[in-house]
């Protein structure tokens, strides 16, 4: 099990009477990519700003790569890039400009590579415009390319694809898969659980402040999702028509291939026998996954059955 | 501190500066009235004095003045005379008035500035530290001011020189008077008023609240400053440079504080006017 590149030990956060982040414990492998999902108000945003050490915890321990932000911020924003929910810039000066701006701070010097990040994420072409003339995706995009210049080791995405049309959203997606491919540690913060869907090495989700369950979508899945349905599909579809009858299942939907519903997912192998016995070529047996969306909600059932309000 | 940062922060917010002609236009023609049209107009009207019974009565008020200044005051005629004092005594406060109103006006925007666009996440989460960001800032409002005033000044001591020299056998200004008022007590006299005026700007809601609570502090300021450098281009050896000495201490300290002052908090908006209203994260 590799180094937690990102740890939270009951980090607490307050805002004048309002909790914002309450003994949160998290811990991010190096390499992962952990999507943070919650609500408005859950906690998420804050934690990035904690995270880089913009914020100050009230209480507790963060350690990032194993520096501390209360000590080591500029060290850990040195290596950090972040994109905000706001894709914020100075609008009267150019898309060169602003991530000149943003290569001084980080020290990058004249080799900054400002016009490979911006062609990265096909911007490129606009660098010599002012920034108040951007759409909200070129704006997006420009964000990412800042965010990306001086190639950090953690990257932290705040609501990245929040207002974007769906080519820009793509962009964020393919930066975080290609990211990752590299090693580098992703954290996303969303509440849109289709763009999780297929990146999240980790799936954190918060609420009120807590990081109230995390783990590997398909360990969550086999923890929370209670779904005996299996799709059956054959060749000869005809020999589906006795599942019905077998022992176990409560119920068989034909449409086109059949969706079974079964008292317990033991009874797969035997049901399986018996239909290669019965002459049946299978084409499909495929249990039924919860898509994040499915799980999310599956969990949120969860904690409010444990936690009543 | 890193100089090239604090220098990366002073450049990009003088260049917005000057891509913003409906902020810099006014500051520039404010610089003209006061360097130009003002001094033209008051020594143009004074040498031209032709009325005796008019320049009998400026020989009256220049008489009000200390000795010592009286023995300093050149010219043959009133009118020359009243010139000579209005050139080198009376309009010394615009040396002050200009570059206090210019960076009074460029510094209330420097934080408030950055929160309201946005931007104060960025620098936030940025490896720049607290005290470059803020020494950053404090350049790019002080810069416009004082650049402002060293052009005014060449153009005012040639006007001068022009207008009132000729009657006084060739080119007398500027006094030391002015060099002291000029290299010595107006940069702290900025320096003093923006220390207040960036702390107005961390803690403020608005750029417009800070623009009010600016002018505020900036009056109080200007009339100080206006009084004390009408004072020491009477005396420039003795008050000018102890007037200086005491306005680089409370410069000193005023912007050390001040840098303490600004937070990484601040710039995410977070923890302004705490009493009354604090700002939550969404997420």
């Amino acid at each position: 099990m590799p180094e937690p590149a990102i740890t939270f030990s009951r980090v607490g956060r307050r805002f004048g009477t309002i909790q914002a982040v309450q003994d949160l414990d998290l811990s991010i492998h190096a390499g992962a990519v952990a999507v943070l999902l919650g609500p408005n108000g859950a906690g998420k945003t804050t934690t990035v700003r904690l995270a880089t050490g913009a914020l100050q915890a009230d209480q507790g321990t963060i350690k990032i790569l194993g520096m501390d932000p209360r000590v080591d911020g500029n060290a850990i924003r040195r290596i950090s890039g972040v994109v905000p929910p706001k894709a914020a810039f100075y609008d009267r000066l150019s898309g060169r400009e602003n991530l000149r701006f943003a290569a001084e701070l980080w020290e990058l010097g004249d080799a900054a590579p400002i016009d490979e990040a911006a062609d990265r994420f096909g911007i490129g072409h606009a660098l010599e415009q002012e920034v108040g003339g951007y759409s909200t995706g070129m704006r997006t995009r420009l964000a990412l390319a800042r965010a990306i210049l001086h190639d950090p080791t953690i990257l932290l995405l705040d609501e990245p694809t929040a207002g974007l049309d769906p080519e820009s959203a793509r962009a964020v997606l393919d930066l975080i898969r290609d990211m990752a491919g590299q090693g580098r540690t992703i954290v996303m913060c969303t509440h849109l659980l289709h763009e999780a869907e297929g990146i999240a090495d980790q799936v954190v989700l918060m609420n009120e402040g807590h990081a109230w369950v995390a783990g590997h979508p398909d360990r969550l899945a086999e923890q929370y999702w209670r779904d005996n349905r299996v799709y059956f599909d054959a060749q000869d579809r005809a020999v589906l028509q006795e599942l019905s009858d077998l022992a176990g299942v409560e119920s068989a939907v034909f449409n086109g291939f059949v969706t079974v519903e079964l008292d317990s997912l033991d009874r797969l192998p035997d049901i399986v026998a018996h239909l290669v016995a019965q002459g049946a070529r299978l084409t499909r047996v495929e249990p039924v996954q919860p898509t994040l969306e499915q799980l999310y909600f599956e969990m949120q059932r969860h904690r409010r059955r444990e936690v009543p309000a | 501190m890193k100089w090239h940062r604090i220098w990366a922060v002073t450049r990009t917010d003088l260049r917005q500066l000057i891509k913003s002609r409906d902020y810099w236009l006014p500051m520039g023609l404010l610089a003209i009235l006061f360097f130009v049209v003002i001094p033209i107009v008051a020594l143009n009207a004074v040498t031209s004095v032709q009325n005796s019974q008019v320049a009998q009565q400026i020989g009256t008020v220049l008489d009000t003045l200390p000795v010592t200044i009286q023995e300093n005051i050149q010219g043959e005629t009133a009118g020359v005379r009243a010139a000579y004092a209005i050139a080198v005594y009376l309009l010394a406060p615009i040396a002050i008035v200009v570059p206090l109103t210019i960076a009074a006006a460029v510094g209330s925007n420097t934080i408030v500035g950055e929160r309201e666009r946005g931007t104060g996440e960025f620098l936030a989460h940025s490896p720049i530290t607290e005290k470059e960001l803020y020494a950053g800032k404090l350049l790019a409002a002080l810069i416009p001011g004082y650049l402002a005033t060293l052009t005014g000044f060449g153009v005012y001591s040639l006007l001068v020189n022009l207008i009132v020299g000729p009657d006084l056998g060739g080119w007398f200004f500027p006094t030391s008077g002015w060099w002291v008022l000029i290299l010595w007590v107006v940069p702290p006299a900025i320096a003093i008023a923006l220390s207040l005026i960036v702390r107005i700007s961390a803690r403020v809601q608005s750029a417009a609240a800070a623009q009010q609570a600016a002018s505020l502090v900036s009056l109080p300021v200007i009339v100080i400053s206006y009084a004390v450098a009408s004072g020491l281009v009477y005396d420039p050896a003795r008050t000018g440079l102890l007037t200086g000495l005491v306005a680089w201490t409370i410069a000193y300290i005023g912007l050390a504080s001040g840098s303490r002052a600004l937070r990484r908090e601040i710039l995410l908006g977070i923890g302004i006017k705490a009493k009354k209203r604090v700002k939550v994260p969404r997420g």
